[in-house]
Parts: structure tokens; sequence; C-alpha cells
């Protein structure tokens, strides 16, 4: 049998959280954080599970899954490398640090390594404006990025460490 | 550096996060004492009116009159929403303010909920934070297991209950309606205007929207009093404190809190410490990625809301960021312009269709194939789209080509004569 899109307990929580909420369609983007962090992506699956927990219609989900741009609907890397190359970012070489990431991974933006360990997305501005050039691999913010130190990021986040 | 009074940075120490017990040591939560145990709503909304508090997300709208716009006296369900989906380019203090003092937005959150009669609140956090989100999580219950939060609050009989939502990306969302939408669990496409958020927000229900740092102002005002807080600004017409996020070319790009109407000088000279590199200044966005290009002709202006909007520009989000005399202003305004084309949700024509043509526009220039007619299309574009846009995102994205128009028309006409960028070798 393939592994649970959600495991019981988490689905459980959902759905009691749901059936206390006054609007379950508020916990959309939880529901949607859920099933993504425990799968990587949101398969079509992951949809139609979600949909039925909120009491809703799978296109109801889709419309909203389909807006954010960090709900992936498509499947990803282990990890996924976002680089900003929003004005700051821009104004301190994030273009080169974007290239250098290409270079390294052997990948271009929007793609995986064959290894599935890493996709590479660009990214609107971070919220690192004063440490920028700036990426995020999984939740973990990087700044003050050249090429020394993304080497060394990759090393360890491709070991599962951080640097 | 002439010393000022801090507020919202008091607490900061780098790499530290502020949580109850210090808070508490440091004067938090008397405020919401004072607040519930001596101030009737009326008294509180009249006073962060009389403060002269500006909401600090970047539109700029007095904070006190948003209020008197709320039904406060209608009993039932009403909102409190605080916008922290933080993602103008530039701009990082909220971050870097929750990160650093969680509890100054909670018990604002609290005061602004009893000044409103307001029994539900919402704090909303972008994807990107979640070490932010983790701090407030904590908070929250820090604040719950205190008595702060839920039912009879410090016994005045005020109830309030705050939620924490997390997003999952895209910039419109720190469009108020759009949030709202968010927040409902709904595509999260802008509203309509009016009714305003204030008749029909949250689930239709009266709803105000603030900044987080707009929020996180109030327990100061009720502690010092309006008058000490307009007192704060350098400027007459101004209030209170900011807090400006550096970046861009500077030699130290931090956050700093600052009064309100210091001048654009004197932050880039002693905070940002003078251009990097020993280069020379060219150009800023003064407040985050919408707002028009200042020069160094405005080096004596007074960041604040009206000397900003006299030399054409915007206070915005208080997010400087600094452009060398190497910069290439028709590649930047190009880079702002694609992030705005990407953010934009399609809902609306002049948005969706028009900000692409422009960035189409503006690579063409860039790439030294551009004509004199090119910028005559520029500017149409900037007229076509200001105003005519279901939301302010496409206006917003016209304030860095507007003034790289009016500013910089010579660099533009520089790459068609040339048939290159010029500030590339």
């Amino acid at each position: 049998m393939t592994k649970p899109l959600l495991n019981l307990e988490k689905t459980e929580q959902l759905r009691s959280h749901a059936a206390q909420t006054e609007h379950p369609r508020e916990l959309i983007v939880d529901v949607l954080r859920a099933i993504q962090e425990e799968n990587g992506w949101v398969p079509d699956e992951g949809i139609e599970l979600a949909a039925s927990i909120l009491g809703l219609s799978p296109l109801q989900v889709e419309e909203v899954a389909t807006f954010y741009d960090k709900i992936f609907r498509h499947p990803v890397g282990k990890k996924v490398i976002h680089v900003c190359d929003s004005i700051c970012c821009w104004s301190r070489g994030g273009e080169w640090i974007v290239q250098i990431l290409r270079e390294k991974l052997g990948i271009d933006l929007g793609e995986t390594t064959s290894d599935g360990e890493f996709t590479l997305l660009p990214t609107c501005c971070l919220g690192a404006c004063g440490e920028a050039p700036a990426m995020m691999i999984g939740f973990t913010l990087y700044g003050n990025l050249d090429a020394e130190k993304i080497e060394a990021i990759l090393a360890k986040e491709r070991s599962g460490g951080r640097p | 550096m002439k010393k000022h009074t801090l507020l919202l940075f008091k607490n900061r120490r780098p790499g530290e996060t502020v949580f109850i017990e210090e808070y508490r040591k440091q004067g938090g939560y008397t405020a919401l004492f004072k607040a519930l145990r001596e101030m009737t709503p009326a008294e509180i909304r009249d006073t962060v009116k009389a403060s002269g508090l500006r909401g600090r997300g970047g539109a700029g709208f007095p904070t006190g009159t948003k209020w008197s716009f709320f039904p406060s006296d209608q009993g039932g369900q009403k909102y409190l929403v605080c916008n922290g989906d933080e993602m103008e380019p530039g701009t990082y203090k909220d971050r870097v303010l929750i990160e650093a003092d969680p509890h100054q937005l909670v018990e604002g959150m609290i005061i602004a909920a009893y000044a409103m009669q307001i029994p539900t609140g919402y704090i909303f956090i972008r994807y990107a934070y979640k070490n932010a989100f983790d701090c407030l999580q904590r908070a929250l219950a820090e604040a719950s297991e205190a008595g702060f939060l839920g039912k009879n609050i410090l016994g005045s009989g005020f109830s309030f209950e705050l939620h924490l939502h997390g997003s999952a990306g895209r910039y419109i969302l720190g469009e108020e309606t759009a949030l709202l939408n968010g927040l409902e669990g709904k595509r999260a496409n802008p509203r309509s205007k009016p009714p305003f958020p204030a008749v029909r927000g949250l689930f239709d229900k009266p709803t105000t929207v603030n900044n987080v740092e707009t929020l996180a102002n109030v327990p100061h005002i009720i502690n010092g009093g309006a008058d000490w807080f307009a007192s704060l600004a350098y400027t007459e017409g101004g209030a209170g404190t900011k807090l400006f996020g550096l970046s861009g070319h500077l030699e130290s790009t931090e956050c700093h809190e600052l009064p309100i109407g210091i001048t654009l000088g004197d932050v880039v000279r002693e905070y940002g410490k003078g251009v990097w590199q020993g280069r020379r200044f060219k150009a800023c966005l003064p407040g985050g990625a919408s707002t028009p290009y200042l020069t160094a002709e405005h080096m004596t202006v007074p960041l604040d809301f009206a000397p900003l909007e006299q030399v054409g520009s915007r206070l915005g989000t208080g997010g400087v960021t600094v452009f060398d005399d190497h910069t290439c202003m028709v590649e930047a305004t190009l880079n702002l312009n694609r992030f705005f084309a990407r953010e934009s949700c399609g809902w609306c024509t002049p948005c969706r269709d028009g900000l692409p043509y422009v960035s189409w526009l503006l690579e063409k220039i860039e790439k030294g194939q551009g004509t004199m007619e090119d910028i005559d299309n520029l500017r149409h574009q900037v007229h076509n789209i200001n105003g005519r846009s279901f939301c302010a995102l496409a206006m917003g994205a016209m304030g860095p080509v507007e003034s790289l128009l009016r500013l910089f028309e010579e660099e533009i006409v520089d790459h068609i004569r040339k048939g290159r960028c010029p500030l590339k070798s």
C-alpha cells in the first residue's frame, strides 16, 4: 500500500478543527500546507482529500491551491530552493547568484536535480533585503550569499544538516 | 548622530526575541491595564486619532480616522485583522519587529480590539516568515496564559480571541480585501470597494485591517499620550517614529527606528554609512518597490508623508533601497516591473496585460532596440494603467516607471541613441 497523503492523526485533527470552526473553508491553506509538508507537494488526491476534510468541492480547493506560489501542484525535489530575484537582491548580484545555483545544480529555474534532491525556483522578495542577496531552502533563510557560501550551504543541505 | 527616542526597538537585542517575562519587566502590558481599567473605548480611539499615527503598511491612511469609520458601538461579530503579508520588495521591518519583540503587536491588537469592541482578531503572516510566525505563536500562548487574551480580560468584561494565519505566498494578499478573501479560504483576488471592510469585511462582518507596525505603536501611544507621540517626529505635521529598512548599495543595510521627518541624507550618511564602495548616490526608492524614485537633489527632503508627496514620491513602507551611480535605472525599473507583472493576480486587464507590456517596452529599451516612440508608449501606459486598475497593485507598479520617465529621460534616450545600455561596457 502506498503511503497515505496525511497520517491519520493529522487528518483527524484537521477534521475536528473543521467541525468546530464556523467557516471550515478558512482552513484551506492550513490543510494544503499540511498535505504538502507530508508529501513535498499536493497531488490531485491531496486536493480531493482537502475537499473532503473541509466539505468543499475539489474545484473550490483547486482554485485556491493554484493561486499560491508556495503550494506546489507538481512534484518537487526533497528541498525547494527559493532564490530571490527582487530589486534589493538584484542590486547586490542576485542574477549572478541564480547563475551560480544553476551551474552548481546543473538545472535551470523551475527544474529538479536528477537525484531528486533540489528544485530551483525564483521567488519575490523574502524580506531579507538587508542581507541581500538571499535565498530560502525549505524554511531556512540564507543571506549575504556568494559562490563559496552557496557551495557550503548546498553541501550541508544535501547531507541533511545545516551549515 | 542625534539621540532619539526608541519605542518599537527599545527592547531589541541582535539575534534575540523578547518574550513575556522580559517584555513585562520593560513595562510591557502596562498600556493594556491602563486602557482596560482607566479608559473608555472612545477615549482610546480619540487618543490614537489625536496622536497623528498614520498607517505603516504603505498607504499611510490616518489610523484614528480609519478607526472612527468603524461601527464600534454595533454589537455582534466584528473582526480586527493584522496585515503581516510584508512582501513589497525592499521591506523587511515587520519581520524585524516581530522577531525582536512580538508582544508589542499582541498588546496593540488587544487594545485596538477593545477600542473598537471587536471580539475576534487574526494575524496574517506570509509564508516565508516562519520564524516570525513561531515567535507570535509563542507570544499568543503566553498572552493567553497571562489572561490577556480570551474571556473577560483583566476582569474588564471584554473578551478577545486572536488567531494566527500562515499564508502560502503571493504579494497581492497584502492588498487588504485580497487578504480578507485569502483568510476566508477563497481565491485571493481583491474585492471591489465600496463596500469598505469597515462595513462588510471578513465573512461579511465589519473589519479593520491594520499593518503590524501600526498596531505595535498603539501601546506606546496609550502609555505616552497623543502629544508625546506626535512630538517624536522631526517634522511639524509628522508624528512618531518609523522603522526604516535599508537596502541596496549602502555600506550598512540594517533596519533602524528613526523619527519621522529625518532627512534622506541623514539616513543615507549616518545609518547607511554612505554609498558602498566609495561610489556616488544615484537614486533610491524611499519606501518600497512602488514608491517613485528620489535622486541626489532630494537629500534634504524629510522622510514624512507630506514632504515626500510634495516631491512626487511617497513614504510607503519605509524600505529605503539605494542605487549607486553604476546602476542602470532602466534595468532597475525593468526588475521592479517584472515583479509586479508576475505578482498580478490577473483579475483586471490593465494589470494583467498592461504590466507585461510595460516590461516588454523596458526590456526592448534596455537591450538597445528601443525607439523614441517607445518612450511615448511607456508614457501612454502609465496614463492608461493609473486609475484604471481594479486595485492599487498596478498603480504601485507605475510609481517607478513614472519617475523613470520624469527623472531619467536622458538615460532612456541614451539607450536608444547608442543602441545599447550606456552603463554596460
